[in-house]
């Protein structure tokens, strides 16, 4: 599961984009008919285009999970904090593992103890148990971004290569990330006053290797790839599953598919 | 805890302070928008408050980023907001909008009402205090009838543009919350609307303890038909605003989105005391009904009419627990949109601290603060009438 | 024009000049250069160091130990899964030595039991299984074997072999409920097994009157169900008497 650096030029239909999006074309509109003011002018903005993944990027990362293989070990969750640095206490996490169970009279029990690094407790009378399965979370790297939208100050934003990222260096430390993250994804390191989040181990990406999760899942649940590549793991994963995302309706294009997906799962 | 919420959000990244940052600037739009009542609608019995709302509106812009800078990680940083504001951020036209309000309406239209007095006050005085004053006036001393015309004209002015600015900056902060569509207790598209009205009230509220108490303290006679105006004023507002919640309270009782079961359980289990208790009976319910009973201009005729210094009372009580109500609205909103988890399964707690940044100290001083700076404004620029100074000795 | 305009225009003016000033002083230099944000930023998070250092380097060095495991049932479970990250050995060999989980504990974190665990993953129960004996002593963590190998129609439906080997009716062959041509190992989609397609099938164990032990579950085949087949509202590979 290597990540394919080859820079093809056929490339999935979702590496292209138009030029202007919509909340491109609303701002224009605004700023045509309002007039913007003079605060705003002296102020050098560039290009929202920047700002969208794939353009001219060699790789458009994305993830894929398949439910069916998670066994809720743990692996990833204990991996990424060895790997990013992550504090043991108090709880954050990057990534994490949840378990559900749907009993028979409609109930439905999540809980994910310590993010499920420490595996999980037996469920409490099985007879009732309708259906039960893990589901393991991370940051959808989403392609609308709701934490890169509401960053005032730019510190957090999509690379080129699709991976939402967090500048600790010029991060004021505002928590309006924190509260725009639909997934529950990004937390505040209490260390560094930041606002931390899943990087896709971006380090590792930048030296061919696949994120810590990936590497250590021992089911390959989870699978790391290239959106812009027909040729990798990924692309096999979207082509053979039907693929869910977590909360479509919230519109935020995420880059990370779940494959067999409940649908009490958000 | 209470069912399942995300590792991660066992801890309410918004404080207490991020409660008093809405609070606070809701009571400098609320001031301002009286003290344009007196200057642009022509409101006569409001004009003793006209100077007062304007000090207080300045006296509690200053205090308002207080709480945002100290709740940052790196309150060191903040500048950034002004370097490199990401245009798509709600919150990254904060700087501009507050730099707006203060720098071109507020601090604008002050000067323009007391460069008359600034001037006169360097004239009489001697020393440092002459020096101070000629600098207020920025050394613009000519008090020529046409000069002060042109004042009165220019402040008349910058309240116009002040009103829609005014609205702006508090339903901005009200757009900061109604724009995140992750969290179903924030996101509608009434919020800044409900954030402003509210804004109103507690403005109004206010300036009616702060000119009652700040009268009886002087030992001057208050202005009954002026607090029986902010009375009435104070009264339909709340009317509006109320409604306007209800509207809001309705509508997603109706359309009973995926979110209403855990919001449902919000409300009558961790807001209860705050939003069932404090916000709608105490600090909305109870004032409407004690202001619609004693108001002259609200009561029926042949009601028998209250004695002024029972009234006073009666506004000063109302105005104290509609400040209450609309602290719980706030925290009903930046603690409550926190108490539940995103993923709709369960309930999380919040418990204040009371030492440290973000303690119940911190934020005890910072709604303290503003009072002492209005202390220290009143004594530079006096708001009475009856400091009015004579008319200037022809030169 | 009147004084004070001029007056505050000064000074307005003079504030936006600092404004603008301190502005150009500050911003960082490669903001904006791919977005907005601090271009510096990616590289300096992509020069983070490493922790785990990927399957691929372990091989370099243990090719034997990583040429068994790859043709093993655990190929698809990377050295750093049990021996944690490891890039520090990586560059420095001789030193720094990963640590080798033995005890009990470790192997049951993916192979001891859990309902909510996919049905036909490997499990076992941590406290009945071979009590106190560590898991390596029967099996190499290299080249795990379960104790039988797969074989016959478990070869291609290994997950409904193992969840019907912990079922009641583990004893059953699959060709006593299929009938299966010797064809479909050859072309498993054009020939297919067949399924029970009567009641009376599952009848012969499970009706009233059969002759068949007294333990096993007995209902009316005429009136129990509502007419459909057995197989439609029961898993037959893990049968439920509820």
């Amino acid at each position: 599961m290597m990540v394919d650096s080859s820079t093809s030029l056929d490339r999935e239909p979702t590496a292209t984009r138009e030029p202007v999006d919509r909340r491109d074309f609303l701002w224009e509109a605004l700023k045509a008919s309002l007039g913007v003011p003079i605060a705003l002018s002296v102020i050098r903005v560039p290009e929202l285009r920047g700002m969208q993944a794939g353009g001219d990027a060699e790789h458009l990362y994305g993830m894929g999970i398949d439910i069916r293989k998670c066994i809720g070990c743990g692996r990833c969750a204990q991996a990424c904090k060895n790997e990013n640095d992550v504090p043991d206490e108090p709880h954050f996490v990057n990534t994490w593992i949840e378990r559900y169970v749907i009993r028979t009279d409609g109930e439905v029990l999540v809980d994910s103890p310590n993010g499920g690094i420490d595996g999980f407790p037996p469920i409490e009378e099985e007879g009732g148990t309708l259906r039960t399965f893990f589901v393991p979370k991370l940051c959808n790297h989403c392609e609308d971004a709701p934490c890169v939208q509401v960053c005032p100050v730019g510190a957090t934003f999509i690379t080129d290569d699709g991976a939402v990222l967090v500048d600790e260096e010029y991060c004021i430390g505002c928590g309006y990330c924190v509260q725009a993250c639909p997934y529950g994804a990004r937390w505040f390191d209490p260390v560094k006053h930041v606002a931390r989040k899943c990087t896709f181990c971006y380090h590792r990406l930048a030296k061919g290797k696949v994120p810590a999760c990936v590497e250590v899942c021992p089911t390959s649940a989870r699978l790391f790839g290239d959106l812009g590549h027909r040729a990798n793991p990924l692309a096999r994963f979207l082509r053979f599953n039907e693929i869910q995302v977590l909360k479509p309706h919230l519109n935020t294009k995420p880059k990370v598919f779940y494959a067999n997906l409940d649908g009490e799962v958000r | 805890m209470q069912g399942y919420i995300y590792p991660n959000e066992f801890e309410l990244r918004w404080s207490l302070l991020i409660v008093l940052y809405p609070y606070l600037t809701g009571l400098v739009a609320g001031a301002f928008i009286l003290a344009s009542l007196a200057r642009v609608f022509n409101v006569k019995e409001v004009e003793p408050t006209y100077r007062l709302a304007l000090l207080t509106a300045l006296a509690f812009l200053i205090v308002a980023p207080l709480p945002l800078l100290a709740h940052l990680g790196h309150p060191e940083r903040s500048y950034e907001i002004f370097l490199t504001p990401n245009r798509q951020s709600a919150m990254a036209m904060f700087g501009f909008v507050y730099a707006w309000y203060l720098m071109v309406v507020l601090l604008l239209e002050i000067w323009f009402d007391y460069r008359r007095d600034f001037v006169l006050r360097a004239r009489e005085a001697t020393g440092p205090r002459k020096w101070f004053y000629y600098a207020l006036t920025l050394g613009s001393t000519d008090l020529s009838d046409r000069a002060l015309r042109f004042d009165d004209k220019a402040g008349r002015w910058i309240t116009i543009i002040g009103i829609p600015s005014a609205f702006l900056l508090h339903g901005y902060v009200g757009f900061i919350f109604g724009s995140i569509k992750a969290n179903p207790w924030w996101s509608s598209v009434l919020m800044p609307v409900v954030f402003l009205f509210s804004a109103i009230v507690s403005g109004i509220a206010l300036v009616l303890i702060i000119y009652l108490v700040a009268t009886l303290f002087r030992g001057k006679k208050v202005d009954m038909g002026c607090a029986d105006k902010l009375a009435t004023f104070l009264f339909f507002a709340m009317l509006v605003d109320f409604s306007l919640e209800m509207l809001d309270f309705i509508h997603r009782l109706y359309e009973s989105e995926e979110s209403i079961e855990i919001l449902s359980q919000l409300i009558e289990g961790r807001l209860f005391v705050s939003l069932i208790v404090l916000q709608v009976v105490l600090g909305t319910l109870v004032p409407l009904i004690a202001l619609g009973v004693v108001s002259p201009a609200l009561s029926w005729r042949g009601t028998r009419k209250v004695p002024a210094e029972v009234r006073r009372l009666i506004y000063i009580g109302c105005a104290l627990l509609v400040q209450v109500g609309i602290f719980s609205i706030r925290w009903n909103v930046v603690i409550g949109g926190q108490l539940f988890s995103k993923s709709l399964r369960g309930l999380t707690v919040y418990k204040a601290e009371l030492l440290g940044v973000e303690g119940l100290l911190m934020a005890g001083a910072l709604v303290i603060l503003p009072f002492i700076i209005l202390g220290l404004l009143v004594k530079i620029m006096p708001p009475w009438p009856e400091d009015e100074l004579p008319a200037p000795p022809e030169v | 024009m009147p004084q004070q305009v001029t007056r505050l225009g000064i000074a307005f003016v003079a504030l936006a000049v600092v404004f603008v000033a301190v502005r150009q002083k500050l911003v960082p230099d490669t903001f904006g250069e791919a977005g907005h944000y601090r271009a510096a930023a990616v590289d300096s998070i992509a020069a983070q160091p490493l922790q785990y250092a990927g399957h691929e380097a372990c091989t370099m060095c243990h090719r034997p130990i990583a040429e068994k495991r790859s043709v093993s049932n655990h190929s698809g479970v990377s050295c750093e899964v049990c021996h944690g990250p490891a890039a520090e050995h990586v560059a420095a060999p001789g030193s720094v030595k990963p640590p080798a989980p033995r005890e009990r504990g470790f192997c049951p974190l993916c192979h001891g039991y859990n309902a909510s665990r996919p049905s036909g993953f490997p499990q076992i129960d941590p406290v009945a299984h071979n009590p106190m004996v560590p898991c390596m002593t029967c099996h190499d963590p290299h080249a795990p074997e379960p104790p039988v190998i797969p074989g016959a129609c478990r070869a291609c439906h290994g997950q409904i072999a193992s969840q019907k080997a912990v079922s009641h009716h583990a004893t059953l062959p699959c060709l006593t409920c299929h009938d299966a041509p010797d064809e479909h190992k050859a072309s498993p989609r054009t020939l297919r097994p067949d399924k029970p397609s009567s009641r009376d099938f599952c009848g012969t164990c499970h009706a009233e009157d059969a002759i068949s032990p007294s333990h096993i579950p007995r209902v009316d085949v005429s009136t129990h169900g509502e007419g459909y087949l057995c197989w439609q509202c029961h898993y037959p590979h893990h049968p439920e008497a509820e």
